[in-house]
């Protein structure tokens, strides 16, 4: 993803999605963040569920661009760097996770609770991780 | 916390990851689908039918249903933890526990005193209120730490081993039915001060009478025979009949999206004068909460495949202009 248009709207993707995920937790009432003007829908769970859901759409669509291009170059995977393959997993574990909420959220589905409960906590996890490895290894590139 | 993995959990589990990932890969959900009736069980939820005509206020029911689940009513650890910030208010029912005209942590059900002018009469009526059990809860798909749950029956229940009491669930609820006790549970064995407030708490259905094949508490007790419980199916259809039987309203068919609790009362709703407040539910129409996110679903299964088709788009281009 050397493409400048590319990765900023994975960047900005990356920090709504990461955003409205963490408004999930009813926390930015609590600690003010909400009461600050212009960031009151922060506490609006309908409107920040929404909002993931929309940014993950994209992710996915950042998703099947960045893997189709890979592939149709004739790169294939063995291009990614060590940090992209990390960075990779983590977004693939994300995906995974957040797909498997997604079925859970609709009608008519029912998961265990312990499979619930292992759901959050992964894409929780996961979403940490992701953070960390993105803010370790900013500006290095995803393939060579 | 002491769940343990059973088998039957497990294969719900992998079906459904399977299915899933069959449904993302494939674009097709039939492991999915297969998944779903393996962990719906294929039982048709519990609807209950509530006849608003037939109830004299007695509180048989609140109190049926107060001895039946007072196992798990809180029994709070005193002094509280002091809160950060101090905005985050203390909620504690434990010192009026016996207070029986509202929803509270001690009182999942309660009497619903209502008006309405009718052929210009003024009639009374009393009406039990609960949860709704909606077919799609918000409470349990929304919790972010998963301490709510939605059983195959129909019933949504929380978990209070596992709930911190954020209270998201009654900011979701369109009837904020769900009550907050604090001092209570697993926030305070993690940052006491910080993060949580207690556990919430709301009626769960007598999911453990209902498992062994009895009746809820609050159904059994009543010497009218108000409510009613049986498969959705069925009782959909009883429902409506009984309503046309009367001249009735129902209410809780289509609110939410559907709810498993349907109200059939002489007198159309939007002309009942509710007590309505704190711990004191509407009985407005309410729209599916849930809809949006259940059309975006949707949109999520293409969007791969729509990135897929801009970097194919990106390449033929490309290569177009390569060529000339």
């Amino acid at each position: 993803m050397k493409n400048g248009i590319m990765n900023l709207l994975y960047g900005l993707t990356l920090f709504l999605i990461t955003l409205s995920g963490f408004a999930q937790m009813p926390v930015f009432k609590r600690y003010y963040i909400a009461d600050i003007p212009g960031l009151g829908w922060l506490a609006q769970f309908y409107t920040t569920h929404t909002i993931h859901y929309i940014m993950a759409s994209f992710l996915l669509a950042t998703g099947g661009y960045a893997v189709t291009r890979l592939l149709i170059t004739g790169k294939g995977f063995g291009a990614l760097t060590f940090w992209g393959r990390i960075r990779g997993g983590l977004l693939l574990g994300l995906m995974i996770s957040g797909g498997l909420m997604v079925l859970r959220n609709l009608p008519g589905i029912y998961f265990s609770h312990i499979s619930i409960y292992v759901m959050n906590l992964a894409h929780l996890g996961l979403c940490m991780a992701l953070l960390a490895v993105s803010g370790l290894t900013m500006g290095k590139a995803w393939s060579r | 916390m002491s769940r343990k993995l059973s088998r039957r959990a497990f294969l719900k589990g992998s079906l459904t990851a399977a299915g899933t990932a069959a449904g993302v890969v494939t674009g097709t959900a039939p492991l999915a689908r297969a998944a779903n009736a393996v962990t719906a069980g294929a039982v048709d939820p519990l609807v209950t039918v509530i006849d608003i005509s037939k109830c004299i206020g007695c509180e048989e029911c609140v109190y049926a249903c107060r001895e039946s689940n007072s196992g798990k009513f809180p029994a709070p650890k005193k002094p509280f933890p002091r809160m950060f910030p101090a905005r985050v208010p203390v909620q504690d029912w434990s010192g009026r526990q016996d207070v029986s005209d509202r929803l509270t942590p001690y009182n999942w059900l309660y009497i619903q005193h209502a008006s309405a002018r009718v052929g210009g009469e003024e009639t009374e009526l009393t009406i039990p209120r609960r949860c709704m059990h909606c077919n799609n809860p918000p409470c349990v798909k929304l919790c972010p730490w998963g301490a709510a749950k939605q059983e195959s029956n129909g019933l949504s229940r929380i978990d209070a081993d596992i709930c911190l009491g954020g209270s998201k669930c009654k900011t979701v609820c369109p009837w904020d039915v769900p009550q907050r006790q604090t001092g209570v549970g697993l926030y305070l064995d993690i940052l006491p001060s910080l993060a949580g407030n207690g556990v919430m708490y709301k009626c769960d259905r007598c999911y453990q009478k209902v498992a062994k094949g009895e009746t809820p508490a609050c159904i059994e007790a009543c010497p009218e025979d108000v409510q009613t419980m049986g498969p959705r199916s069925q009782m959909i259809d009883q429902a409506k009949a009984l309503a046309k039987e009367m001249n009735g309203y129902l209410y809780g068919l289509d609110e939410n999206g559907g709810t498993n609790t349907i109200y059939i009362s002489p007198v159309p709703f939007d002309q009942l004068v509710l007590e309505t407040g704190k711990g004191k539910p509407h009985m407005n129409p309410v729209a599916d909460h849930m809809a949006t996110g259940t059309n975006l679903a949707r949109a999520m299964l293409i969007a791969p495949f729509a990135g897929a088709v801009a970097a194919f788009g990106k390449f033929y281009k490309q290569a177009k202009e390569d060529r000339s």
